[in-house]
């Protein structure tokens, strides 16, 4: 794990004289990102009545589709009662965590001065602590995003998803934790930020991590009494179709957020950097680097909504605190920006960008052949 | 009947983790939402720029006292407000409804907001009534009550809460306001004093050119006031006027005033100001474009937060008083109980925050 970390050191020389991969002057890049503060500002200037109802309306139909989905459950004896209480309350969970949780917890929403839409307050329903997401999730991640050493979302500690990051024959076994990752994604979110290869090399306490395992410890208490004891038992005689109804709704929310997660920063045409690369980074930097870093999903709109938007990834990782309802708004702009200054807009089918992402697991597990990334900017 | 329900609610909580069982029973009946809240029954306009709004409040509600004020939370184009307003009904108690008007003020963006679009099944957020405008208990002395505009309505509770429970007094009441067409209540107030042996003096500034509040023209229309419980409640220079007249008589003990809209000083542009941290009670130096975060660490304290750019969320804080400017858009902004943050934001005037 803490190989996964460090930086192969030959690549660094590179870096330097590569910076971030853009034909641009540095006058361009100031340019363009004035040119993004400005979609920024008119889109959160215009911040009102009927945002403050979609966020609302969504929270009552999530609401409405769990209440619905766990009522189903308690007839999951039979089977269809089984099938749509399962489908209705997997699709509860995957638009709370998504849609309504994440963006919460961005602040997306502090805006409308609600407590109960707040990002000070949210726990969403999921085994990981708001709060500590918070810090992996909206510091960590949005902040140095792609950054090699720096943005432990590069394969979370435990996957190779750059050829920065040096390899060990441990990642042979890649395609097969890359599945277990998927299958309990929620619990590899929730011991994220334990850090534990720091842990190891002693850049953390052990004091510091167990304290995180003990508020971990909590929240999993209860998340694991709600859906594996409480539910199951209420329903008395069917207490086993409603419990693998839970544990079959929990692993469709985790295959999903974590296909949508990794399309979001892994496939084909998305860069990676390194620490050189964001030393003194202004803002206009850091919006090129969110850009050139983050990749979209195309689709309708029951996409953007079933992915909490993050179908909009450049856009989310450009402004992380809008209103996930205005990132289709946004995206039209920023593609005119990007065309304008001949920058990358990666915006592909999911099929295409989960299939380049399996494919980078899959080549990623083997030692770097020739280094695609010079290729790629030469 | 309440400890047969624990078990319940334990329960409820439980099953409804992360959140709470009433963001459930929401869904059923917003009015069974978190927190105090209350369903507006009944709309009584009482002038041009009044309306009375009759509130049916939750289970919550532990009920106010004739003069007391609530803070009321509406949404104002997609944006949670907060103000005070008095109650001005007779009854308030726990399973009462009650009434509080609301004046529009010239750019009162929520007093406007209300007064246009308040309605019939409007779901409100409260808080519990506070404040000590209160009339005291037991038998009432000599009462003088010196109103204007729409301070008018704590009074008014008062009064009606008065003539409802039959409890006798000697009562003055000097109200100011601008002409017939806004004298609050005015025949009401008219046919309690008639009912009740009390004097009402409306005094009307702009239509019968009747003079504003003056130490002369009190001796001349109520020659005992100084044996008399005062109450006021009215704009800022009454406030004052009042406030500077009993001190100067040396009764300001005798005198309980109430006053609602803080007075805002307008910040030059870019001036910082002292920012108090509230929990560790320090005091510092805040210039107008150095973010709180880092004044907070220059005076010794440690806030938690993370990417100091402003897109992480984690250094919010409460802000208590006073306004900060984003210093990614310049904007000043900020009322009291607003969460900041401080990486981006510095002070704008004096501010306080809960750190």
């Amino acid at each position: 794990m803490t190989a996964a970390m460090k930086i192969d050191s030959s690549l660094i020389e590179k870096a330097r004289a590569r910076r971030l991969p853009v034909d641009l002057t540095d006058a361009q890049v100031q340019q363009f990102g004035a040119e993004i503060e400005a979609v920024r500002k008119k889109i959160m200037d215009s911040l009102g009545e009927n945002d403050a109802r979609y966020i609302r309306r969504m929270i009552k139909v999530q609401r409405a589709l769990e209440v619905g989905g766990r009522g189903l459950l308690f007839a999951g004896i039979l089977p269809p009662a089984w099938l749509a209480g399962t489908a209705m309350l997997g699709v509860a969970k995957i638009l709370e965590n998504m849609e309504i949780g994440h963006n919460v917890i961005h602040g997306q929403w502090d805006w409308m001065r609600d407590p109960q839409i707040h990002s000070s307050t949210w726990e969403w329903d999921n085994v990981c602590p708001s709060d500590q997401w918070q810090h992996s999730h909206n510091y960590m991640h949005h902040k140095w995003t792609n950054v090699v050493g720096m943005d432990r979302d590069v394969g979370y500690g435990i996957l190779r998803m750059s050829e920065k990051q040096p390899w060990h024959p441990a990642h042979l076994a890649q395609p097969v934790t890359n599945a277990m990752l998927a299958t309990f994604f929620q619990w590899g979110v929730a011991l994220h930020d334990v850090e534990f290869e720091r842990v190891r090399t002693g850049e953390k306490s052990v004091k510091e991590a167990w304290g995180q395992l003990k508020h971990i410890g909590k929240k999993v208490r209860k998340q694991v009494v709600k859906d594996y004891v409480l539910f199951p038992l209420l329903a008395g005689p069917f207490f086993l179709p409603v419990l693998t109804g839970n544990i079959t709704a929990n692993l469709i929310r985790n295959l999903w957020a974590y296909m949508i997660i990794f399309c979001g920063h892994f496939p084909d045409g998305v860069e990676d950097f390194l620490p050189e690369d964001v030393e003194n980074e202004d803002k206009a930097h850091w919006y090129l680097r969110q850009l050139l870093g983050s990749a979209n999903i195309s689709g309708g709109k029951l996409m953007h909504i079933m992915s909490g938007n993050l179908s909009h990834q450049m856009e989310h990782h450009l402004f992380p605190d809008m209103p996930s309802n205005r990132y289709a708004e946004a995206s039209a702009e920023v593609q005119a920006i990007c065309k304008k200054y001949g920058l990358p807009y990666n915006s592909k089918p999911l099929h295409r960008q989960f299939g380049s992402v399996l494919r980078k697991v899959m080549r990623l597990s083997l030692p770097n052949g020739k280094p695609k990334a010079e290729l790629a900017t030469a | 009947m309440i400890s047969a329900l624990r078990p319940l609610t334990r329960i409820g909580h439980w099953i409804a983790t992360p959140v709470l069982p009433e963001s459930y029973l929401e869904l059923i009946n917003p009015l069974l939402g978190a927190g105090l809240r209350g369903r507006i029954e009944r709309l009584v306009r009482e002038s041009d720029r009044a309306v009375s709004l009759e509130i049916r409040p939750n289970h919550q509600w532990q009920g106010a006292r004739p003069g007391q004020y609530v803070r009321l939370g509406i949404d104002v184009d997609g944006v949670r407000h907060w103000r005070c307003y008095s109650v001005s009904s007779a009854k308030a108690g726990r399973n009462d409804t009650f009434t509080i008007t609301v004046n529009a003020i010239d750019g009162g963006q929520v007093s406007t907001w209300l007064n246009c679009n308040a309605q019939v099944g409007m779901v409100v957020m409260l808080d519990q009534a506070a404040g000590d405008f209160v009339l005291p208990q037991g038998e009432l002395p000599k009462l003088l009550f010196v109103t204007a505009g729409s301070g008018i309505t704590p009074v008014m509770g008062m009064l009606r809460a008065m003539a409802a429970s039959g409890q006798m007094a000697d009562v003055v009441h000097l109200h100011y306001s601008p002409d017939d067409a806004h004298n609050l209540f005015a025949e009401e107030r008219r046919g309690l004093s008639l009912a009740h042996g009390w004097k009402t003096l409306d005094q009307l500034t702009r239509s019968r050119g009747d003079q504003h509040f003056s130490a002369a023209q009190l001796d001349a229309l109520c020659p005992d006031w100084a044996e008399r419980l005062a109450y006021a409640c009215g704009p800022a220079a009454l406030m004052d006027a009042t406030a500077a007249h009993w001190q100067q008589a040396g009764l300001a003990d005798q005198l309980k005033q109430e006053n609602f809209r803080p007075v805002l000083k307008t910040v030059a542009a870019g001036a910082g100001g002292e920012v108090r941290f509230w929990n560790s009670e320090r005091v510092a130096e805040g210039a107008g474009d150095k973010p709180l975060l880092e004044v907070a660490e220059q005076a010794g304290l440690m806030p938690k937060h993370g990417c100091r750019m402003g897109i992480c969320q984690g250094c919010l804080v409460t802000l208590k008083e006073g306004q900060v400017r984003d210093l990614t858009s310049g904007e000043v902004f900020g009322e009291s109980g607003d969460m900041v943050r401080i990486c981006v934001c510095a002070a704008a005037g004096n501010v306080t925050l809960e750190l």
